[in-house]
């Protein structure tokens, strides 16, 4: 690539963040809501060591957990929306006849989407340190390379929903209806140990549910290899999604 | 001397499954001219000139656009090309300014693109978001990002469609500004006045053919309809002696409305003397030329119509 083709690639992915930061809706999921739970939880719940959580108070299970929730709703709603309206609006055919390749196209959308998705857990990395004392045993690296795995799968499945459904309506009412049980049963939300046994056995096939236990594992300080399990269902996933929208991905 | 050639479409061709959408094209154009093909929508018109940008591939054919093989090399063509395409859009929120700004930074070659804003009439919108621009806005905007990498071939795909009879007219000026900058202009048209009134050089079209393929006023010679003199009695009179003018070829009369068939330009000229020798009360005489919609339904047999 070169320096110009660079240029224009990173021009647009820069416009594609301030018209994310423009989108209200989208920018409310990603960016506010997962605050709002924070503080909502935090404020009835606290952040005292509990052994319920490992020893960990609910601030500190909670903020992986956020993320991991950041996660689902950027790679399976925003991602997927987002592409599939660009392709029935003509907007990926029109940048398709400029001289920007086609992985730079996808690439600034999911560049963007990865962004603002570290910016969510940022914010609540902030909030949970200022407001909470938010405890961090683990090594960050590793807890970015997890988060980054997560990201990676989830976009994976909002690109086979967008390349499958053939219109902007059914990629969201695909996306809404894949995410919102995962939502409340992954842990992403709400701790699954509160949930009955029956319900969280099943839920351990949820997507979701690797990307919770993978960071609140890493974020506690567990090593990877208590965690390949999760990792594998990510992996999986990831490249299932990557080769099924190689095949099926259209531009208009 | 010939003006040099910039694109050249030798037996193009390219179907979709069982549809052939265009069974055979060929066409030069020249350097510096407004280049329109016509036809009815289906006619293959887009499907051609997106063969042409390097956006599809065809199933056979030879293609030079600018000494390049679109195919082949579709990339380095672009910087050189400028494309507006039918049913593409940009993202809602993205202002105008900040589309300019972003196309420009695509290409290798750009103009500064805030003297665009005012020559396209955009000035006063540089901070409007794309969704909320009016159609014609909108087309200019494509117009204005399809100019930004200084290209010299530019390619508008039914660039009118859709707006009113005021803005297509303000619309065809700006194509012509273009081409007198000494840009070449490909466009398609399912207008047949927008091709008469603005191209230099027209392909009509038709099922994935070119039907005929000159200047539009040589079209509409070669297909020797009559210009017609039309005007409407006030009172009756006998008008046979007009049949025996010399540059008269025949005459229709339904109620008090007369059509007066010739194929001189003098017609008009014998027909205003006889009555006004003859002293018969008429009003709203006007002539009719033959249009291009004339020459389409002449090489096709049928009507061109939306």
């Amino acid at each position: 690539m070169t320096m110009k083709m660079m240029r224009g690639f990173w021009k647009l992915t820069w416009v594609e963040f301030k018209l994310f930061l423009r989108e209200p809706m989208a920018s409310f999921f990603t960016l506010i809501f997962p605050l709002m739970m924070l503080f909502l939880f935090g404020s009835i719940y606290g952040n005292k060591p509990n052994p319920f959580f490992g020893g960990l108070g609910f601030i500190d299970t909670a903020v992986p957990a956020y993320t991991a929730m950041i996660i689902g709703t950027s790679g399976l709603i925003s991602l997927s929306i987002s592409i599939a309206s660009y392709r029935e609006q003509g907007i990926l055919r029109r940048f398709k006849a400029t001289t920007l390749r086609p992985q730079a196209i996808l690439g600034s959308q999911v560049i963007q989407v990865f962004s603002v998705t570290l910016l969510g857990m940022i914010l609540l990395v902030i909030a949970g340190k200022i407001v909470f004392h938010l405890r961090f045993p683990g090594n960050p690296l590793s807890v970015f390379a997890g988060f980054v795995l997560g990201s990676m799968s989830f976009f994976a499945l909002g690109f086979i929903i967008a390349s499958v459904m053939p219109t902007a309506r059914s990629s969201q009412v695909t996306a809404m209806v894949l995410f919102y049980p995962m939502l409340f049963l992954s842990g992403a939300s709400i701790p699954r140990e509160v949930l009955p046994p029956a319900v969280r056995s099943f839920s351990r096939f949820l997507p979701l549910t690797p990307v919770v236990d993978l960071l609140r594992g890493l974020w506690q300080g567990e090593s990877w290899g208590k965690h390949l399990g999760e990792v594998a269902f990510l992996a999986v996933i990831l490249i299932a999604g990557v080769l099924i929208s190689a095949k099926t991905f259209k531009w208009e | 001397m010939p003006r040099p050639t910039v694109i050249e479409v030798e037996n193009l061709r390219k179907t979709y499954g069982p549809v052939i959408a265009v069974e055979t094209v060929s066409l030069e154009v020249y350097k510096g001219e407004i280049f329109g093909l016509v036809g009815p929508n289906g006619a293959g018109k887009t499907t051609s000139v997106e063969c042409i940008e390097g956006l599809r591939r065809p199933d056979a054919g030879k293609l030079r656009v600018l000494g390049l093989d679109p195919g082949r090399d579709g990339y380095a063509l672009r910087e050189r090309i400028g494309v507006q395409l039918q049913e593409s859009a940009l993202q809602n929120r993205i202002k105008v300014w900040e589309a300019l700004d972003l196309f420009a930074s695509l290409n290798a070659r750009s103009v500064p693109w805030e003297p665009l804003l005012d020559q396209l009439g955009l000035a006063e919108k540089r901070n409007a978001p794309f969704a909320k621009l009016s159609g014609g806005q909108k087309q200019r905007l494509y117009i204005a990002l399809a100019l930004v990498n200084d290209p010299e071939i530019i390619f508008l795909d039914e660039l009118t469609t859709g707006l009113d009879p005021q803005a297509r007219r303000a619309m065809w000026d700006l194509v012509r500004q273009v081409r007198d900058r000494g840009k070449t202009v490909v466009l398609t048209t399912h207008f047949m006045e927008e091709a008469e009134r603005l191209c230099d050089r027209v392909a009509v079209m038709d099922h994935g053919r070119i039907v005929a393929l000159d200047t539009p006023e040589k079209l509409i010679q070669s297909i020797g309809v009559e210009s017609r003199v039309v005007f409407v009695l006030v009172q009756p009179a006998d008008l046979t002696g007009l049949n025996g003018l010399e540059e008269v070829s025949r005459m229709e009369q339904t109620g008090d409305r007369i059509v007066v068939y010739g194929r001189s330009d003098q017609t008009v000229v014998e027909v205003v003397k006889f009555l006004s020798t003859n002293r018969v009360r008429f009003r709203d005489l006007r002539t009719e030329q033959p249009t291009m919609d004339d020459v389409f339904l002449t090489l096709t047999g049928r009507e061109m119509r939306e």
